[in-house]
């Protein structure tokens, strides 16, 4: 166990804090300093500490030593920007959000607050959580806790950039994220950290600022894959505010780490061997492979055919459920006003200087493909396409019960690539979109570094709310990884 | 397909969204660029496939048909930039 509290995970806290080695104060108070540290990172939009120390007091307060409290009681956690917390400033990174204070607080930040939590602030974020790189946020792009060799900044990924710099950094001991095609997956390969999408419907969206409702997902960003499982416990679960939050019960995903996976079969897809993937990231996908063959699983070789078309379906779909989303930003009700002659000026005015030029972009974008004589061609075409994109995992899942891919095409590259072709940076989303169109479950965790000395991830991808299976290999995985690098930003600190 | 100048003007005020003139053309190309790596969907064959909207296979639910909420005016405009007695504020819309 780490000598400093803002450094244990969330298990080890769990612990701590039920044997009463210290206090949620005192772990508090560690995770404050650290973040005051960490600020050159930028990982936070808004830090809350008054807020935190007042709910750890609570924490403090209300544990009876009989360990019958919450596995998240007392832990202090950073929240993307996305969720809205009730008086607290929320941005989604956005100028449009200017002096934004939610008078409600979303569903998820709200279960874990009412599971104990301690929120130490609001994390930085690609604006409306499109991106990644984490450089399009209004507040400033984040910088990774890893380092190049050459002594260059790193982006950490996005969206959710500013939550896995967080964790990364020891500011907190996890963080929530929310996934549209990979924000979560991405960013967690990219920091070192594990990163959760849970199915679609497992928690509720109710809250949570939207970008594309067909795949927006909340999920846990931690430091192991038991933590993991600890927090998505406190943030799952059935919402009636949220029509599409599925009724099923939560099971107890840390009872799912058995350590077991004899007979388990994974799949290893043909069309994620994509051209120009980089030799270090194929291998560490044979080795990862070859790690769950040790441990007893059944490898089988499967095809999911329309992978190679799940990036251009995903930038159809997503801009256009976010050209509808964002409609509500009209400087009226909230965040933004710049005035103009008349209301629809003062519409476009407001919409104009308030919204960056990704969200520009793809709203525009979405409004085409959405617009009359172009719906059935771009539209209807990219459902139709996601119904075959479904129905490839469907066909997979006969076979196998979880499937294994590289997390992302690379690892971290400097602030300033990929920013003049939106494609290029498009493309760091090609293993992770796929699950998303499909709303399944994926979970990245760290399993190797690159030549240059920073993380990569691997994917396990699982069936529609079969995360317990999903956290049963990653569990094993993450044994046999027994990664225990130590980004720049911390060895140094 | 590609977007010219007028095409995309047209479409950023659909979206209600000011975009100078000189900003006009480069947006044209990478709107373009995007359209043109998406159209690669043209290959597939969908003859016959229902589009999907979501992948939620249960038929949302329907509440009760009750007031669950309301009568908190202060709250509903408590971050409008302009407010006055519980009404949002506009510029003027009737001559």
């Amino acid at each position: 166990m780490s000598n400093k509290l803002n450094q244990l995970t969330i298990s080890e806290a769990r612990d701590g804090l039920e044997k009463g080695d210290f206090t949620s104060v005192e772990l508090t108070e560690s995770c404050i300093g650290a973040m005051e540290k960490a600020r050159g990172l930028n990982a936070y939009i808004t830090e809350t500490p008054e807020l935190a120390l007042e709910r750890a007091k609570a924490s403090d307060e209300r544990r009876s030593g009989d360990g019958a409290a919450s596995g998240m009681e007392g832990i202090p956690i950073a929240v993307k920007d996305l969720f809205c917390t009730e008086g607290v400033l929320t941005t989604a990174g956005s100028h449009i959000l200017d002096g934004y204070k939610p008078v409600y607080e979303s569903t998820v930040s709200n279960n874990l607050r009412q599971g104990g939590a301690v929120m130490l602030g609001k994390a930085n974020l690609d604006e409306f959580a499109m991106g990644s790189a984490n450089i399009t946020s209004y507040y400033g792009n984040v910088i990774n806790p890893w380092k190049a060799t050459d002594g260059k900044d790193l982006v950490p990924g996005g969206s959710s950039g500013g939550s896995a710099a967080a964790v990364a950094s020891h500011t907190c001991l996890a963080a929530t994220g929310t996934d549209t095609g990979g924000s979560i997956r991405q960013p967690a390969s990219f920091c070192g950290i594990v990163g959760m999408k849970p199915t679609y419907g497992r928690c509720s969206r109710w809250g949570i600022v939207a970008f594309a409702s067909s795949l927006d997902q909340a999920g846990p960003m931690t430091k192991t894959v038991r933590d993991s499982a600890i927090m998505l416990n406190s943030m799952a679960g059935h919402d009636p505010k949220d029509s599409t939050s599925s009724p099923k019960a939560t099971p107890n995903f840390e009872a799912a780490l058995t350590g077991d996976i004899k007979g388990l079969r994974v799949g290893i897809p043909a069309e994620y061997k994509m051209d120009g993937t980089p030799e270090e990231i194929v291998k560490l996908w044979d080795q990862g492979t070859q790690w769950l063959k040790d441990a007893g699983a059944e490898i089988v070789d499967i095809s999911l055919p329309h992978t190679k078309y799940a990036l251009a379906t995903y930038y159809i779909v997503a801009p256009a459920e976010a050209s509808a989303n964002l409609a509500r930003y009209d400087g009226v009700r909230y965040g933004l006003r710049v005035d103009g002659e008349s209301l629809d000026d003062m519409y476009m005015n407001t919409r104009g200087e308030g919204f960056g030029k990704e969200v520009q972009r793809r709203i525009l974008m979405g409004a085409y493909v959405l617009s009359a004589g172009y719906y059935d061609a771009y539209y209807k075409k990219a459902q139709q396409v996601r119904t075959l994109i479904s129905k490839d995992f469907n066909d997979a899942y006969e076979k196998v019960d979880v499937i294994l891919t590289p997390t992302a095409p690379s690892a971290a590259f400097a602030i300033g690539e990929k920013m003049d072709d939106p494609i290029a940076m498009y493309l760091n989303d090609v293993f992770t979109v796929p699950t998303s169109m499909a709303g399944l479950p994926g979970i990245s965790l760290p399993a190797g570094l690159s030549s240059s000395g920073l993380p990569l991830g691997l994917q396990l991808i699982g069936r529609a709310f079969d995360e317990e299976t999903l956290y049963r290999a990653a569990g094993v995985l993450e044994t046999a990884a027994n990664f225990s690098a130590v980004p720049a930003f911390v060895e140094g600190a | 397909m590609s977007l010219d100048k007028a095409d995309v003007r047209k479409i950023a005020y659909l979206a209600r969204i000011k975009v100078p003139d000189e900003d006009l053309d480069h947006l044209a190309g990478e709107l373009s660029q995007i359209i043109d790596w998406v159209e690669q969907l043209a290959e597939v064959n969908t003859d016959g496939v229902e589009p999907m909207a979501s992948v939620s296979d249960v038929t949302l639910p329907m509440r009760e048909d009750v007031i669950t909420g309301g009568n908190r005016p202060a709250e509903v405009t408590a971050n409008a930039p302009e407010e006055n007695k519980g009404f949002f504020l506009v510029p003027k819309v009737v001559e």
